[in-house]
């Protein structure tokens, strides 16, 4: 009698409608029809306050021939590419980090202080690192006979590599922490055994630990890559996407084009390709990193 | 390994930790310096003289207003994000229907999207409704956002915890409400704990929303008004240090005293991409 009671109060419709409506009504208000109405909107001349216009598939035709907007893809994949990349970096510092280190725990800390700032505050803070005259950088440079040194963020041909660095600042230490974390994971009887057969280190790193935490890692390539896509605060704040366009990227470009230009219309068309293209890629990455099997230890 | 291994991985270790850590301290020196010191002098100084007046003066002149626009903001979301996320996942993961897998995989979902494809509708929507310029539309838009990934934490917590409990309860005749409020969500407090760390870092630091939605001074945050404030204060150096070393250090004071639970939250976050 005790079980159906149970079963009866606990499939109670209008308690389940009253737990579970607030919050998925407010993110189909806020999440998924905005997502919807963007595509939309893409398909109208309008400049926000006026009157729409329906001018059918025009505004995605005109991106897919803008050059502007191929360009501000190509930046957006570079960092994508660099990101990626710096992986690598990050995956060698926690081998280190994970290697009978004393400190480490207060170390992964200290290394994760920068994700914990707003990117606001980083890309201000990164602006004075850059200041050609008086900035930390250039100082330095300065300090150890490189004369002339750039004026980092006006120069379109290495303003991405600049913007680059405060975003690998950033995001060390939350990679740090997660390979840290899947490298502790791993039974240390796996590593003693691997050693007795007379494994170096680096070899136990590169046979042993690196295909063990194979899983973490692909997740964190889907993050990498993803996240890049997304990039805007840092960029907007330390450059407004220039020089002239040269650190412009997707969500950049799209901003701009409605809350500066008023086009609204061209803006939410660049908005959808920004969403179909990020769904897109993070199914082919998933597909490409997906996992036969679990790995057992 | 020999020692001289180890000695040359410390040494790695702590360039990396200089590269975290240095640009944050020279920020600091430099919000207690004046533009004199700054130009003249080498930038890994110490002040010559502490000057705290930075700090006051941009705090009297508007970065007061901010900070407490922040707070309230990003505390009153949490609060709404927690309650609406705990008691979705509650329906989803322990009460009987049929559909909760699809409903849970609608949440999932919103972890992917990229907020910026939703903007522009976002902002038209709030101005048809009057809600331009109205801070409650930051909180709401917050809240939205925020929860698929409270949730997507909360919801290993749910799983395992106990039928028997449930049962219990209920042959006492206590109702579902009661249930909830009174046994289930003081049993979830750590995981809460968590999530309020997570909430706190996204709100606090977030910005294209604002920039958005706000454009009165009186309703700015941190991140956005930090921003305008910069452009006002251009060439003085101490201000603009002493304005960013404010903003940034709620959740700096936060990360020293809950640290390991920063860490939880920011692996549980983890999971989402």
């Amino acid at each position: 009698m005790g079980l159906n009671v149970m079963n009866k109060v606990m499939s109670n419709k209008w308690i389940i409608a009253l737990y579970v409506l607030p919050a998925l009504i407010l993110i189909a208000i806020l999440i998924f029809i905005p997502l919807l109405l963007t595509g939309y909107y893409g398909l109208m001349d309008w400049d926000g306050i006026g009157a729409m216009e329906f001018i059918g598939l025009e505004n995605y035709i005109t991106a897919l021939q803008d050059l502007k907007f191929w360009e501000s893809a190509w930046h957006s994949f570079l960092l994508a590419i660099f990101s990626t990349l710096s992986l690598i970096l990050y995956l060698a510092i926690s081998l280190i980090l994970a290697s009978k280190i004393k400190g480490a725990d207060l170390l992964r800390k200290i290394y994760l202080i920068p994700m914990l700032l707003s990117s606001v505050a980083i890309a201000q803070l990164w602006i004075k690192v850059y200041n050609p005259s008086n900035g930390m950088l250039n100082h330095i440079l300065m300090a150890i006979g490189i004369e002339n040194p750039p004026a980092w963020l006006a120069e379109p041909s290495i303003v991405l590599y600049a913007i680059f660095i405060p975003i690998l600042w950033q995001y060390a230490g939350f990679y740090i922490l997660i390979y840290y974390a899947a490298l502790k994971n791993i039974p240390e009887s796996i590593i003693e055994a691997a050693r007795i057969d007379g494994a170096s280190p680096i070899q136990i790193a590169y046979r042993i630990k690196l295909p063990l935490i194979m899983g973490v890692v692909k997740v964190t390539v889907v993050l990498a890559i993803v996240g890049s896509l997304k990039y805007f605060d840092l960029i907007y704040v330390m450059t407004g996407g220039g020089p002239n366009g040269a650190s412009e990227v997707m969500a950049s470009y799209m901003y701009k084009l409605a809350f500066t230009s008023n086009d609204f219309g061209y803006g939410s068309a660049i908005g959808f390709l920004l969403l179909i293209i990020t769904l897109i890629v993070t199914v082919i990455v998933r597909k490409v990193t997906a996992t036969k099997e679990e790995i057992q230890y | 390994m020999g020692r001289i291994g180890y000695f040359f991985l410390y040494i790695c270790l702590g360039i990396v930790a200089v590269f975290q850590i240095f640009p944050i301290i020279w920020l600091f020196l430099f919000s207690l310096k004046d533009n004199r010191e700054i130009f003249s002098g080498s930038p890994f100084a110490l002040p010559t003289e502490l000057r705290w007046d930075n700090y006051f003066k941009v705090w009297e002149s508007g970065i007061g207003t901010y900070f407490w626009n922040s707070i309230w903001i990003t505390g009153v979301a949490i609060i709404l994000t927690i309650l609406l996320a705990s008691m979705a996942t509650f329906a989803i993961t322990r009460m009987q229907w049929k559909l909760n897998k699809l409903v849970l995989g609608l949440f999932m979902v919103g972890l992917m999207i990229p907020i910026h494809s939703a903007i522009i509708p976002l902002f038209s929507m709030f101005l048809d409704v009057n809600l331009i310029d109205n801070p409650w539309s930051i909180v709401i838009t917050y809240t939205a956002y925020n929860l698929p990934i409270t949730m997507m934490i909360l919801l290993g917590f749910y799983y395992t915890l106990p039928r028997e409990i449930e049962e219990a309860a209920i042959i006492d005749g206590c109702s579902v409400h009661r249930m909830f409020f009174r046994i289930i969500l003081p049993m979830t407090m750590p995981v809460m704990s968590t999530t309020v760390i997570i909430n706190m870092i996204y709100n606090w630091n977030e910005f294209v929303f604002v920039n958005t939605f706000i454009s009165s001074d009186k309703f700015k945050t941190l991140t956005v008004g930090i921003q305008n404030f910069i452009g006002q204060y251009m060439t003085d150096w101490g201000a603009i240090g002493a304005t960013l070393i404010i903003s940034v250090l709620p959740i700096i004071i936060a990360f020293i005293f809950f640290s390991n639970k920063v860490v939880e939250g920011i692996s549980a976050s983890a999971v989402k991409g």
